[in-house]
């Protein structure tokens, strides 16, 4: 099975203190370190595992610039075969459909019988894989947590509210969106990095993939994000003060207010 | 400018999902004076009944029965609501889990924009729609503009809208024969519910959490009870699992589960760096605690200096008699 | 003296000369034992090298001490007499088991300066040792058969049972023993019918015995018992020497040579592979041990010199609170494999079709068996031939990060460790965070030094201290005691990384390697001459893997040469309450720091310290682990700081003074979990120590 996954470069919240910076044009660059995003690794080891039972092969792409080439690296090292850098100026600022057409104009190069993503990141909005399906006309699944390949179509397995799982059959080829816990995701030391350090990995930019700038990037996002702020939090607790009877009536209307009741 | 807002309502059993109703609310903050239309598609009974409790909330209810929608397999709805939506309108979801599977690919098909997990709305100027979502679990806000001229998927984030409450006695309409000749490529074929007892704490939105103040395995009861009452799920510290009085599966920290709750109650909890390093998300947090040098205290956005056991049974009793 | 008796050389049955026997018997047994041997051997050189030949001196001192001195033995008192007395027994009977075989065919043949009076005295002392022997071996027996203690006992999991093996050998014993003293005693029986018996029989002995029962037997009968004994001993003589290397005897040939052989530089790992330098493992295919043959060679020898004794996992934390582990089986699950992989007979099937190349981890080891380790180092102090365990450990943990198969719970953790220098994913320069305190800046100045401010001691904070609410207490304590022995120091701040004491010990090298460069870089530039730590896990890998840098001490050794000049002066202990020292594995074992931190703590006047004592010092019992070991979610069924905690109750003590940042974790959560709070409390030294300081 020729299998794609598209991956992306974003700062993880287990190691970073996420603040806005001084304009709040951004967040705070300072001192931020980048991983791949968690649930994309789950999407290339559920592909790893995939491919290492059917055959075939697997290739990560990512749209970012010359710094995301770390993260098809450090994927690469997990065990995908083939990494894709898909970078280009005109592509800085893109809205969630403009990143979908780049893979789009990508994928339709080669021929893929599955197409993973990650279902969400922490700093995006859990769109792509969704648009591209829509874009390639393929069908669709997201939150998956469960694949099993049988000949020309998938089962897989949806996360839903309440810890239930939804079953799905889907025809090949197809986009499905990955939850984390489908696996466990192997380690990658420094070491398995290194090794794969030489291996070239192409660049394509928007003339290769043959897209229009003015379709993508800045100039073609509908969705823009103005600015970035904090949610206003207090600091230290608000100490409730009164009769158990008062703290509890003060206690139920915050719980109420911050949806902490049903 | 003639604007259509419409919003896709989930239902189980014959009842409206509480987003319907947020959806309602968040459309009118879009536009506060176009009636808005709710489609609701499903087969059976429950579906007039669920249709009847949209058109509280909204001007006209689009009711479409099939046996293709006996189970909302987001696939077959997108294809319908391409089917009977008309060209540039604006179409509310909740971000829910078939929200996020119906979402952006409706929104490719529809040519609109989209825009997922809205947290508020601002108001429009002009197509430019303005909007609040969140990044990195919650720990930063961002601004959204969003131009809506084609149209727009907007989904919201559930239980962040007061639900509106009206009583519109809106129309029905029934629109079934729109369904014929609807296909997917992916077939729903069951749900398997969560086992029993096996709670997932990192999924929970609300989480009554206990540690060694609860003092005694009997004690969890106090905790489980108000956890009931509110519609939370117990987890724990990591005292309570090494005592084996709650499975490791319920223990949060950085050596047991990270959780993202919405609301956490810590009660007799004192906050060591290892606990609460297992939450994320800046949820609200209640801290209850008979220690007021708690550390706890510091990072909770509410503090009660109690002993749990005997604060938590006047609070369940009050919010039980609600 | 001519013996009235015919010798087994000269001796006929039948007609037949009984020297054919005394000539095939040796011939064969010899042969089957170098062909034995030879197939034993050849894992070894299959194996990875391994450099020990260095420090004669010191290892000839191991030798005599451990090996010849049998001084780890008295540790467990019963099992450990029994075996000194066989021991010295066969050091004392190899020399007449030899001369003997040769009278097979070399009538009265003695080996040279066994005769005369010295052979006289030889003797004497050999039956002494026979008889010792032989009795040793029937309470061993009896001990083993009857009252088999717990810590023989095989869990399903690993196998059958391992009595009646150790039963077997303690009977060929004792038909040796036997057999050579009838043989001795027949002709004395003789000599002593014609008044001229000359040799000296020592009363007790089984010669002794045997003259006493047999002194009226028919001459005819003594010549059968003395040929009888002779074969019998001979032919069972030859297939003990043969048996030894099929099981955990084998000890009788290896344990001596392993002991020669043994690790000298404890508190270090070893490097991924010898002759290998750190900068060409990049061009390494593979790391760690995979499969068998990636075991060194020692690692092999130690394998086979198992005795089987259960020392290690008797005293092993993990297998104390039922962690999926227990050392003893490390050695023998690789053993059996090994004889498995290489048959005496014909080719192994599994070698031939590369079976034999698998990872033994998910064959003959299990993934959460290997990372329950917390490497304390129990093991390696109670075997008596000194097995290392430690660096398998590791080395089997290298081969799983190698492969990717490294638990969740520690993936986390180690990618931040990677980004940020600390387990934690905390800021970098947040580090240093714990000087800028309030109440803390106000009374002590710590200096952050660089290229541009320095001093003359850095204090190398490390990760949890550096970031721990609790234990940023430790490194203020620590910070105060420096001030007020009016020390020039100075932190690292954000230039410090972690130690990596632990990233090496879970296998991770290549992190490792670069914390320490980071270090090591950061330690020069900031120009202190010495350096001293509050936690024993950077102490450990600072003082013993890390090169290049000033000597590194542990605040407990700076705290007792300010003391002992004068430097600090501490005010009495006025709580009444009874303190006892834990100590931290990494300070104790493997560094053999034990009396500084007890001299310390005493130094305090009035204050009253009581000993865990059947778990101090090199017995002391593992907190449940530190560094990364704190974030490994091990199966157990306690926890290693609750049974800790029990035994510093046990002994008395309100107060459990640790010198260690983990133990400080660790115990405190036990007190609490154990609902000892208010009763039970954990102080660091240094903590200690600054409360003190007049």
């Amino acid at each position: 099975m020729e299998i794609l996954v598209c991956v992306k470069r974003a700062p993880d919240t287990l190691e970073n203190e996420i603040t806005v910076n001084k304009d709040g044009t951004n967040i705070e660059q300072e001192d931020l370190v980048y991983s791949v995003n968690e649930w994309d690794n789950y999407a290339v080891e559920e592909a790893i595992q995939i491919r290492d039972k059917v055959g075939g092969s697997v290739t990560v792409v990512t749209v970012g610039d010359e710094d995301a080439e770390e993260v098809l690296r450090r994927e690469m090292a997990m065990g995908a075969d083939n990494g894709i850098l898909i970078s280009d100026k005109a592509f800085e600022n893109s809205d969630g459909k403009g990143i979908a057409s780049i893979l789009k104009a990508e994928i339709e190069k080669g021929k893929y019988d599955l197409i993973l993503t990650g279902a969400q990141a922490d700093d995006g909005a859990g769109q792509i894989g969704g648009m591209l399906a829509a874009m390639l006309d393929l069908p669709y699944a997201s939150l998956v947590n469960k694949i099993d390949s049988e000949d020309g179509k998938l089962t897989i397995g949806r996360e839903i509210e309440g810890g239930a799982q939804e079953i799905n059959e889907i025809e090949l080829p197809c986009v499905l969106s990955i939850q984390t816990g489908i696996n466990e995701p192997r380690y990658v030391g420094i070491r398995g990095i290194r090794k794969v350090a030489s291996i070239e990995i192409p660049v394509r930019t928007a003339s290769d993939l043959g897209l229009d700038t003015n379709a993508v990037g800045d100039a073609g996002a509908k969705v823009k994000k103005l600015d970035y702020f904090i949610p206003e939090t207090g600091d230290g607790a608000e100490m409730l003060t009164g009769s158990q009877e008062e703290i509890a009536d003060k206690l139920i209307e915050l719980l109420k207010a911050k949806g902490g009741m049903k | 400018m003639n604007r259509q807002l419409f919003a896709y309502i989930t239902h189980q059993n014959g009842v409206a999902n509480d987003s319907a109703f947020e959806l309602a609310a968040a459309a009118k903050k879009i536009s506060a004076d176009t009636s808005v239309t709710a489609i609701v598609t499903g087969k059976g009974e429950g579906l007039t009944k669920v249709c009847e409790q949209a058109s509280s909330a909204f001007a006209k209810v689009w009711k479409i029965e099939d046996d293709a929608f006996a189970y909302p397999n987001a696939e077959l709805i997108r294809a319908l609501i391409l089917k009977i939506l008309p060209e540039k309108s604006v179409i509310l979801l909740a971000h829910d889990t078939f929200g996020m599977d119906l979402g952006p690919g409706l929104s490719i098909k529809l040519n609109a924009s989209f825009i997922s997990d809205v947290v508020n709305i601002e108001g429009t100027d002009g197509d430019a729609l303005k909007t609040v979502r969140q990044e990195y679990s919650g720990q930063v806000s961002t601004h959204i503009s969003c131009d809506i001229a084609d149209g727009a998927v907007i989904n919201i984030r559930p239980g962040a809208f007061k639900p509106e409450e009206a009583s519109i006695g809106g129309k029905i309409e029934d629109k079934s024969s729109e369904a014929a000749g609807i296909a997917a490529k992916r077939k729903y074929v069951k749900t398997i519910e969560a086992e029993v007892g096996d709670v997932d704490i990192t999924k929970s939105e609300v989480l009554v959490s206990i540690g060694r103040g609860i003092e005694d395995e009997d004690n969890i009861e106090i905790a489980q009870e108000l956890a009931d009452a509110i519609g939370a799920d117990v987890s724990c510290s990591r005292p309570i699992v090494d005592a084996k009085w709650l499975e490791k599966s319920r223990q949060v920290g950085t050596s047991g589960q990270t959780v993202k709750p919405k609301v956490y109650i810590a009660l007799g909890i004192s906050g060591s760096f290892q606990h609460l390093g297992g939450i994320k998300g800046s949820p609200f947090m209640v801290a209850v605690n008979k220690n007021a040098n708690a550390p706890i205290f510091q990072v909770a956005d509410i503090g009660i200096t109690d002993d749990l056991l005997d604060f938590v049974p006047v609070l369940t009793e009050k919010i039980e008699k609600l | 003296m001519e013996s009235l008796l015919i010798p087994p050389a000269n001796a006929e049955f039948f007609g037949m000369s009984l020297k054919i026997f005394g000539i095939l018997i040796p011939i064969i047994g010899v042969s089957l034992f170098v062909y034995i041997m030879f197939k034993r051997i050849l894992p070894l050189m299959q194996a990875q090298p391994d450099f020990r030949t260095d420090k004669i001196g010191e290892r000839i001192m191991t030798f005599l001490k451990v090996g010849l001195g049998q001084s780890r033995h008295p540790r467990f008192i019963t099992a450990g007499i029994i075996h000194i007395v066989i021991f010295v027994g066969f050091l004392i009977l190899a020399l007449n088991s030899s001369n003997l075989v040769i009278v097979g065919f070399i009538p009265g043949f003695t080996l040279p300066g066994l005769s005369g009076a010295v052979g006289g005295v030889y003797i004497a002392l050999k039956n002494i040792a026979a008889t010792l022997v032989l009795f040793a071996c029937i309470i061993a027996m009896i001990r083993r058969g009857l009252f088999t203690p717990k810590r023989y006992k095989v869990p399903e999991k690993y196998g059958h049972d391992h009595t009646a093996e150790a039963v077997f050998v303690l009977i060929i014993i004792s038909v040796l023993m036997i057999t050579d003293s009838l043989f001795e005693a027949a002709p004395i029986i003789e000599h002593l019918k014609t008044g001229e018996a000359k040799e000296i029989i020592i009363p007790g002995t089984i010669t002794w015995l045997f003259v006493a029962t047999l002194k009226n037997a028919s001459q005819g009968a003594l010549q059968s018992l003395y040929l009888i004994s002779y074969f019998i001993h001979d032919l069972v003589f030859f297939f003990f020497l043969c048996f030894l290397p099929l099981g955990k005897h084998f000890h009788v040939i290896t344990g001596l040579l392993n002991i020669f052989l043994s690790k000298l530089n404890k508190g270090s790992i070893k490097p991924v592979k010898w002759g290998i330098s750190e900068e060409q493992l990049d061009n390494l295919e593979s790391f760690g041990v995979k499969k068998i043959t990636d075991f060194t060679w020692k690692h092999i020898l130690d394998f086979y010199s198992c005795a089987d004794c259960g020392r290690c996992s008797d005293r092993c934390p993990a297998n104390r609170v039922k962690r999926p582990l227990s050392p003893r089986f490390i050695s023998i699950k690789a053993r059996d494999y090994i004889f498995n992989e290489y048959p005496l007979c014909g080719a192994n099937k599994n070698r031939q079709d590369k079976k034999g190349d698998n990872m033994l981890i998910g064959d003959i080891f299990e993934e959460d068996e290997i990372w329950s380790c917390t490497t304390c180092g129990a093991c390696e102090a109670e075997c008596p031939i000194l097995i290392e365990y430690i660096d398998k450990i590791v080395d089997l943990r290298r081969a799983m990060v190698d492969e990717g198969m490294v638990p969740q719970s520690l993936q986390k953790p180690l990618g931040a460790l990677n980004k940020r220098g600390n387990p934690y994913g905390k800021l970098e320069k947040k580090r240093s965070a714990w000087i800028k305190e309030k109440d803390f800046a106000a009374e002590c100045e710590v200096k952050t030094l660089s290229a541009k401010q320095n001093a003359d001691t850095l204090y190398f904070v490390d990760s949890i201290t550096s970031y721990d609410d609790r234990m940023i207490l430790i490194a203020q304590a620590t910070s105060k005691i420096l001030n007020a022995a009016q020390i020039d120091f100075g932190i690292l701040g954000k230039a410090e990384k972690d130690s990596g004491n632990e990233v090496r010990r879970f296998g991770e090298e290549m992190l490792f390697c670069e914390l320490k460069d980071q270090n090591i870089e950061a330690i020069s530039a900031s120009g202190a001459t010495s350096i001293v730590t509050s936690d024993p896990h950077a102490f450990n890998t600072l003082k013993n893997e890390y090169k290049d840098i000033p000597k590194a001490e542990h605040i407990s050794q700076l705290i007792l040469r300010q003391l002992k000049q004068n430097k600090l002066t501490l005010s009495p202990e006025t709580t009444g309450k009874t303190y006892v020292y834990h100590d931290p594995c990494y300070l104790g074992r493997h560094n053999d720091i034990y009396d500084a931190p007890r001299e310390a703590i005493d130094a305090i006047p009035s204050i009253k310290r009581v000993e865990m004592t059947d778990n101090c010092k090199d017995k002391s019992f593992c907190c449940g682990g530190g560094g990364l070991m704190l974030f490994y979610e091990p199966e157990e069924e306690t926890r290693m700081g609750t049974i800790r905690v029990q035994m510093a109750k046990e002994a008395g003590a309100n107060v459990i003074v640790t010198a260690c940042p983990f133990c400080m974790v660790n115990i405190e959560d036990a007190i609490k979990t154990s609902g000892l709070e208010g009763e039970m409390e954990v102080i660091d030294l240094a903590e200690l120590i600054a409360n003190h300081i007049k």
